[in-house]
């Protein structure tokens, strides 16, 4: 270690950097889809969980209690090795081609970090006076209607810091796909190191590609918040 | 327009409508009294159901309350509710506020619903708001707009649940005129307040209520100088004197 020569030369061109940079979009897909989907089954599961239909209710929270409760690497090995013995055939072929290890990935990311956000959204609606509602119902909003467009458009702007949170862990968590051979960022660091030695700056490289992502995530949702939200002037 | 018949609701033990008699006319502008927690609120709260009657029939624009297969959500979009507390959208502008509802439950495209959005905010006085966020508004600019939101559907009949009580003393006039205006216009209204200025000005009729039952019910001139029951005429003294009844 000490008579260890730092070569950055290795990672910034050439065959290993391209290795690095696929790694980097493959990261950015993963996380990109996940984010995406995850926040809108977060939302429906939310919704769910208040629902006033028993088993609805119930089962949106048998669903949170065991995605939030069990170990995101047993739920990325469950999708990978054991989905396709009770998914529908059609659906497993159009997984295999389209790539298993990279859908086994983001379905186990997507329903594990859903189940965060909707218990993050829960609150959120929660903390929406409940005269919203009735102002909404008055209207004559249906109760889903009146989420849509009333209390969850308030409830996720609370919900936001949180949320972000949820984000920037999912991307984070998107490293644990390496592990059924998604040749995401992390994956692709440690190829670079087991060609080239080079361990300290190839994940270098990957702690520096996470980090950027994390702010990346964060400006992004605060510009959605001024732009869209109009959160400054609404506060 | 607005018809109860024996109509009970109770609160677990706790009885808070008591056969409750009592019919609107169209264009009747009908105003609601009594001491706080007589059930003043729970009465006008179940013309647009959101207290469901346990007892009793109640058929409001022609549509019965107690038959399950009245569309709630359709004799609701007929009822316009104008809250204490305003309770505006505090995530949409003045005029989001406004034609959520004709937009998304009417169907009205959106250029034409900001049309009447801003005809209704001219009325109340507030074109120059459109743009606003509730917060930003003073309380009684927030009651005006909440009118119009109210009006934006084209109600039959509207419905006030002390619509001035959160009000600084000085905006309380600024929204007794929009709501004396609307009356004048021939809106079918309920209105629980205690301004009696506007019940003399404009109400047809007075309703007295105390502990969940209607004591009395007259005309505001025969209802203000000859209350003949006993609550009542305590219930305006009271009022006479600083000390408000709530
Ligand atoms: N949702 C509720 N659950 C239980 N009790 C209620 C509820 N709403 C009102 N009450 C009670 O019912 C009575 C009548 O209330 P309300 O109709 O609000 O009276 P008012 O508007 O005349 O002040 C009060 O005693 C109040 O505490
Ligand atoms: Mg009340």
């Amino acid at each position: 270690m000490l008579n260890y020569t730092f070569d950055w030369s290795i990672i910034t061109s050439g065959q290993y950097f391209d290795w690095l940079v696929s790694g980097l979009i493959t990261t950015l897909k993963l996380s990109a889809i996940s984010i995406v989907m995850a926040f809108i089954l977060g939302l429906v599961i939310a919704v769910m969980r208040m629902s006033h239909n028993k088993p609805v209710r119930w089962f949106a929270h048998i669903y949170l209690e065991f995605f939030r409760n069990t170990p995101l690497l047993v739920q990325i090995f469950f999708w990978y090795f054991g989905s396709y013995k009770i998914l529908p055939t059609v659906i497993n072929d159009w997984l295999n081609k389209t790539g298993f290890e990279f859908a086994a990935a983001a379905i186990a990311l997507t329903i594990y970090t859903s189940a965060f956000i909707a218990e993050d959204i829960r609150s959120g609606v929660l903390s929406i006076p409940k005269e919203q509602m009735e102002a909404a119902r008055s209207a004559g909003f249906s109760y889903l209607r009146s989420m849509q467009y009333i209390i969850l458009p308030q409830a996720v702007r609370i919900t936001i810091p949180p949320l972000v949170n949820q984000f920037l862990n999912l991307a984070k968590n998107s490293s644990l796909a390496m592990t059924i051979g998604v040749m995401e960022m992390t994956y692709q660091a440690r190829q670079v190191e087991s060609y080239t030695f080079k361990g300290f700056e190839a994940f270098t490289a990957a702690t520096v590609v996470y980090l950027v992502l994390s702010i990346v995530i964060t400006a992004m949702v605060n510009l959605y918040n001024e732009k869209v939200l109009n959160i400054h002037k609404a506060a | 327009m607005i018809t109860f018949k024996g109509v009970h609701k109770w609160f677990k033990s706790l009885h808070v409508l008591n056969d409750i008699n009592l019919h609107v006319s169209p264009g009747e502008v009908l105003v609601v009294c009594g001491p706080s927690g007589s059930g003043k609120s729970t009465l006008i709260r179940t013309i647009n159901q959101l207290e469901p009657i346990n007892q009793g029939t109640l058929i409001v624009d022609g549509m019965d309350l107690s038959d399950k297969k009245t569309d709630i959500n359709k004799l609701r979009a007929e009822v316009g509710f104008v809250f204490q507390q305003f309770n505006l959208y505090p995530h949409l502008s003045v005029i989001g506020n406004i034609t959520l509802a004709p937009i998304k439950i009417r169907n009205i495209p959106k250029k034409e619903a900001e049309e009447q959005a801003m005809e209704l905010l001219t009325r109340v006085g507030l074109a120059e708001k459109r743009d606003a966020y509730p917060l930003q508004l003073s309380g009684g600019q927030q009651q005006r707009v909440a009118i119009a939101r109210g009006l934006a559907m084209k109600p039959r009949i509207m419905l006030f649940d002390e619509p001035t009580s959160a009000l600084d003393p000085e905006m309380i006039g600024e929204v007794l005129e929009v709501m004396k205006d609307l009356a004048r216009s021939g809106m079918t209204m309920v209105v629980v307040t205690h301004e009696m200025g506007f019940a003399r000005e404009v109400a047809h009729r007075v309703v007295f209520m105390d502990y969940g039952v209607i004591l009395e019910e007259a005309p505001p001139e025969d209802f203000f100088l000859r209350p003949q029951h006993e609550r009542a005429q305590q219930f305006l003294r009271q009022l006479l004197t600083p000390m408000q009844a709530g």
